[in-house]
This record gives C-alpha cells, sequence and structure tokens, in this order.
C-alpha cells in the first residue's frame, strides 16, 4: 500500500545549519507516528516540511500519493495543531473552529453543523460564543484540534500539543487523543520531546538527533531493541556498556565489558567480525535476590553474577539500585516491589543477580 | 475596633482602613498637580472665555453671553468645519494606505532591522517642522525641484501647479504626520504571533484571505490609534494650510489662529475651540462606547 506522507530523501538547510539531513520517512494511512527528539533535533522543521511551512533544500515530500513538495500549506490536504493552540483571538470558538471551512466556502448550515459535530468529538459544547482568552489551557486546547479535525484533513499534525498543559491533564489528553484517531482513523503525526508520551500513544516511534532519523520501530521496538546509543539513552533509561569479545563459540560470544564483568549473549547478536561493541542493557531487565538462583530467577538467565549494592532509592512502585559487581562494573538497576513481604534491599546488600542474554542488545555507538 | 481594624492592626506595614486619606492624595500629588496645570485650567480658561465678550480694542470683558456659540453655527463656520473634517479625513486615510505597508514590512522584519527602520522614520522629527515644510515649499513650486524634474523629461511643458492648492495641503498634512500612523500600527504587527498567520494558511486561507480575515483585524487597534493621532491634530492644523495653502484654503485651525491673532476677537476663538473640543470627546466616548459594547456581546 502506498504511504499517506512520504519524505523521500529529504534535506533542509537554514543557511549554514543543516536542520534535516537526507530523511527518508514513510507512514502508513492511519498510522500514529511520533517524532521524538530533543529540542534543536530537526523533529520541528520535518513536520513543517509535510505542513508546508518549509519547502526542503533537497528531495520531495509526497501526500496521499501526490508530490507536493512545492505546494502551499493551503492547499495541502493536512491540518495542524499548534505548540501554541494559535486561536484566533478575535474570533469566538464557534468562528475559529469554522474558520477553515469559511475558507473552502462551505455552505452556512453545513458549516455550522459540521462545527458543531467536531466541537463534540473534542468534548467541548456549551463554549460557542467565548473568545479564547476566556478559555482554560486544556479548552483551548480542544478547540485547536477541533478547528484543524473539522477540515477532514488525510493528516493531522501536532507540534507538542501537550506541552503547555499540566502533568494530569495531559495524561488524559494522550488517551484521548489516541482514542480519536483510533475512532477517525487519520494518520495522525505527532511531535514530542517526551518520551512517556511516544511510549503511550505511538502506533510507530521515529527517533529524531541532529537532523536524521536515529531509529523507526513500535514503542516495543525501540525500548526493547534500540538502534543507537542515542536511542537507548533518550527513550527510558539504559545501562551503556563497552563490551570486549573474550571468545567465541558455535552460538554464544563471551565478553568482558567496562569495568570487568564478564557477559555471555547469543552470537548472532554480536556484529560479525568485531572485536568490540557497545551494550544497552535496561535497568529492570536484571533479577536481584539474596539467593544464588532463586526459584524466580528466569531459567533461561544465562548471566548470573554477584554483586553490592552501593545505592538504594525507594520509589514506591520500585527500588532504584546502584551495584557494584565484584569485578567492578556498575550497574543501574529498577526492581519492581511486588510484595510487601518479599525481598527489602538495602545499601551494603550483597546479592546475585541474573540477565538474560537476549536482554543485552548491541548498539551502534556513533 | 472594627474587624476591619483589628485585622489592620494584626498586619502591620500593610495599607489598610486606619491610613489617613491625606497619605493616598499625597501620592496622587504630582499627577493631579500636572494634570491642573497642563489640562484642567487651560480648558477652563478657553470654557470661560468663550462665555465672554470683547470691547472694540479686544479686551476680554468677563459678562455672560452665548452670541459666540450662536455664531460658530453660522454656516460660514460650518462649511470650514466640514471642509477641515474633510482633509483630515482624508489625510488620514492617505496615510492609512501609505503607511499600513511601511509598518507592517519594519514589524515583519528581521529583528536587528527593526530598530534601525524605526529609526528612519523618526529621522524626520530631528529638523524643524517649519524647515521641513518650508522645504516641500522648494519641491512644489512652479520653479521647483519637481517641476524642474518633470522638464527633463518633457522639456517645454509648463509644470505642475501644485503650491498654494488643496492638493499642496493634503500633501504637507500628510507628510507631517505619516510617522504617527506608522508608529502605533507598527506596534500592532509586531505584536502579531506568526503562528497566527501559519494557521490561517493551514487552514486553507490563501494570501489575501490571510491578510482580510488575520492580519487586518488583529492590527485594527493600530490603525484605530493612528487614525486618532493622525486626524485629531490634522483637523486642526494652521501652519501647513498658512505656509503650502497660501491661506486660500483656510481651516478650522487657520480661523481660530485668526480669531487670537489678527481678529483679536478671543471669545469668539475660544467658543470655536470648545465646539471643536466638544465634538471630538464626543466621538471619541461614542468609539469607546461601540468597543465596550463589542466586547460585552461576547462575554
Amino acid at each position: 500500500m502506498n504511504p499517506m506522507v512520504d519524505l523521500r530523501g529529504v534535506t533542509k538547510r537554514f543557511g549554514a545549519f543543516t536542520a534535516v539531513n537526507d530523511v527518508t520517512l514513510p507512514i502508513a494511512s492511519g498510522e500514529f507516528l511520533t517524532l521524538l527528539g530533543p529540542s534543536g533535533c530537526g523533529k520541528t522543521t520535518l513536520l513543517r516540511l509535510m505542513a508546508g511551512f518549509d519547502t526542503p533544500t533537497e528531495g520531495s515530500v509526497w501526500i496521499g500519493g501526490e508530490d507536493v513538495t512545492h505546494r502551499p500549506p493551503y492547499r495541502r490536504p493536512v491540518n495542524q495543531v499548534f505548540q501554541s493552540y494559535a486561536l484566533f483571538p478575535h474570533l469566538t470558538v464557534m468562528e475559529n473552529v469554522g474558520f477553515g471551512l469559511r475558507m473552502q466556502r462551505v455552505g452556512a448550515a453545513e458549516a455550522a453543523e459540521r462545527v458543531h459535530e467536531a466541537l463534540a468529538l473534542v468534548s467541548l459544547t456549551g463554549l460557542d460564543a467565548r473568545r479564547p482568552h476566556q478559555l482554560s489551557g486544556g479548552q483551548r486546547q480542544r478547540v485547536a484540534l477541533a478547528r484543524a479535525l473539522v477540515c477532514r484533513p488525510k493528516v493531522l499534525l501536532l507540534d507538542e500539543p501537550l506541552s503547555a498543559l499540566d502533568a494530569k491533564l495531559r495524561r488524559s489528553m494522550q488517551l484521548e487523543l489516541k482514542r480519536l484517531q483510533r475512532q477517525l482513523g487519520i494518520t495522525f503525526v505527532f511531535v514530542t520531546h517526551d518520551q512517556e508520551e511516544a511510549l503511550t500513544m505511538s502506533d510507530r516511534i521515529a527517533i529524531v538527533n541532529a537532523g536524521r532519523i536515529e531509529q523507526l520501530g513500535t514503542a516495543h521496538e525501540i525500548y526493547h531493541r534500540p538502534a543507537t546509543r542515542f536511542a537507548a539513552d533518550f527513550v527510558g533509561q539504559a545501562n551503556l556498556l563497552e563490551a570486549r569479545l573474550l571468545l567465541q563459540d558455535a552460538d554464544t560470544v563471551q565478553v568482558s565489558v567496562t569495568g570487568g564483568l564478564e557477559l555471555s549473549l547469543p552470537l548472532a547478536a554480536w556484529p560479525a567480525g568485531a572485536t568490540t561493541a557497545l551494550l544497552a542493557m535496561r535497568p529492570e531487565k536484571v533479577h536481584v535476590s539474596r539467593a544464588r538462583a532463586p526459584a524466580d530467577f528466569p531459567a533461561a538467565a544465562t548471566n548470573i553474577f554477584e554483586a553490592r549494592i552501593e545505592e538504594e532509592i525507594f520509589q514506591g512502585a520500585t527500588d532504584h539500585l546502584v551495584l557494584v559487581t565484584a569485578a567492578g562494573t556498575r550497574l543501574a538497576v529498577v526492581v519492581a516491589n511486588e510484595s510487601a513481604y518479599g525481598e527489602i534491599f538495602h545499601a551494603g546488600d550483597r546479592v546475585f543477580c541474573a540477565l538474560h542474554a537476549d536482554d543485552l542488545v548491541v548498539v551502534r555507538a556513533e | 475596633m472594627s474587624p476591619a481594624a483589628k485585622a489592620g492592626a494584626a498586619l502591620p506595614g500593610l495599607i489598610d482602613r486606619r491610613t489617613p486619606r491625606w497619605r493616598a492624595w499625597l501620592l496622587l500629588l504630582p499627577m493631579v498637580t500636572w494634570l491642573v496645570l497642563f489640562v484642567v485650567a487651560p480648558t477652563a480658561i478657553l470654557l470661560v472665555y468663550s462665555f465672554c465678550e470683547r470691547d472694540e480694542v479686544g479686551r476680554v470683558l468677563f459678562t455672560f453671553t452665548l452670541d459666540n456659540y450662536r455664531r460658530v453655527f453660522d454656516p460660514v463656520y460650518l462649511w470650514i468645519f466640514a471642509r477641515s473634517i474633510y482633509y483630515a479625513g482624508l489625510t488620514t486615510v492617505i496615510c492609512i494606505v501609505a503607511g499600513y505597508p511601511v509598518a507592517y514590512c519594519i514589524g515583519r522584519a528581521r529583528e536587528e532591522w527593526r530598530q534601525r527602520l524605526l529609526l528612519l522614520v523618526m529621522v524626520p522629527f530631528w529638523t524643524s517642522f517649519l524647515i521641513r515644510t518650508y522645504a516641500w515649499i522648494t519641491i512644489l513650486k512652479q520653479e521647483g525641484l519637481l517641476n524642474g524634474f518633470l522638464r527633463l523629461f518633457s522639456p517645454g511643458t509648463a509644470g505642475l501647479d501644485l503650491l498654494y492648492t488643496p492638493t499642496a495641503v493634503v500633501i504637507g498634512l500628510v507628510y507631517a504626520y505619516l510617522p504617527f500612523m506608522i508608529l502605533p500600527i507598527y506596534g500592532s504587527v509586531e505584536k502579531l504571533d506568526g503562528a497566527l498567520i501559519e494557521a490561517a494558511y493551514d487552514l486553507g486561507a490563501g494570501p489575501l484571505r490571510v491578510f482580510s480575515s488575520v492580519i487586518i483585524p488583529l492590527t485594527l487597534p493600530g490603525v484605530a490609534a493612528g487614525t486618532l493621532l493622525v486626524f485629531v491634530p490634522a483637523v486642526g492644523m494652521f501652519a501647513i494650510t498658512d505656509l503650502m495653502g497660501g491661506a486660500r484654503v483656510p481651516l478650522i485651525g487657520n480661523v481660530i489662529q485668526n480669531q487670537f491673532m489678527q481678529a483679536r476677537d478671543w471669545p469668539f476663538g475660544a467658543a470655536l475651540g470648545a465646539v471643536f473640543m466638544g465634538l471630538f470627546a464626543a466621538t471619541y466616548w461614542v468609539m469607546l462606547r461601540l468597543g465596550a459594547q463589542e466586547e460585552d456581546s461576547v462575554a
């Protein structure tokens, strides 16, 4: 199937600065895709290239199977929700939402009906005659969303639309956006620097860094199989370990990581012919217990080693530990406080750790 | 002790009800003095004079008469009033048309350029107003720069007879008041959020409709402020009409000036001035009410 949005070899330069560097990104119809990256990484520029506010220096932008590279924003079948909402202060809620329909010269009766439909869709009724300055942040957010949706775009672009809301409202809006997207079946392209937001809502996430896409994949893929050091570090927490090859047999390799800890991992995961590599390991993948090989260690855990708890930070649902292995490798580990009667860890305790070989991921170091 | 006073006693250092009124008035004193000296007193003198009479040599006699006001409504003066409003209105419209693009370009220019461009708008103020008006005379007169320039291209033409015509008066007025239109419009253009313009484009508005349905309405406060700053003084202007109109197109400002200077009829001049002022106050009040009503209808 043809992608709904297709960036083909797109580069955007502003003077000597390259904001987007040779990005190719096909986005499927009906997909919720998130562009995730730190500020200044080029994610907003990517969105502006799709909206038509910027024109690529090289490459082309395709939407709905048409080349729209040089088409102005008002002739593209996309609508945007702006970070600042950009509601027209001189117009009422009703007029703001109806603006796009007025520009398309939709008849007054049909327009009124569609505006009310859109406002109902975002659960905002009874405020038709208000002006933006008379609304709360959350209400403005909904007006901005309704204003974009009422035009029935093929693609909805969202530029950090939740960043101005408080944490609680943000959580509920995340779920509501996801619900809306499923209900309407519209392609959503969502820009954010908040990894939790990206994980919550997206079908796929594109990790953007320094004008390039570092990794494109589902939330699971990105989290469990980060491709680069940046992706591993930016999404969630990761222990990054420099590994040196010790020995290799039929299906496993033995490596020594920073500090001296020796680990084994599947041969298939190791880059062919390499003597060193960078490993990423999520803090919650390490199982910790005072007893050697207790029942709750996964049977397949191939790496078992001893460590001392250097630091323990209780966080309610989880315990954050800093471990130092016998060999001297430091690891950040998170253990779930599953039961009040389970093991309680203290700084200074000696513990055994189990780690599944598949939870060690080789990432590109660049 | 009243509960309020008790609360006040509990919070020393706060201004509460026990603070003597005279202290509050003391804080207002500088502003009140300024207002009395420069607004209340001159207006009061004007109003008092407008009900007085004058003797043969032009001294003001403190009697009470309504004759001055009766004379104001003589068709001769009403005609001059109308003409003044027409010229000032024309000046305002030309200032909007000429000043808006300039203000818009400066307001949307890169930030480091804005201050420099604004400075250019202000440069004329560094020279005396009279000298600048005389400069226009040397440009517009029969043997002046403009006609010399025209003859360069088509030798033998008679040239334009501009000076001492209504056109010259309007040119002079536009020239004098254009910066007062540009500055307030610039102010509202500069405050205009670029995201609003992008949002309008995004919602399907082409450049013309972005301009008419977003940019114009949002910069209207600047245009309104500029209109007040240009229209009001332009109605009363007398120096430009004297110098560039050759006193052939007297406006209300010239008539008032004449009553005080040549005719030595201060009471009548004061009455003209008072009616003039009342007219503006009324217009301003109506405009404010209209603006307030629009706000109310939304709330």
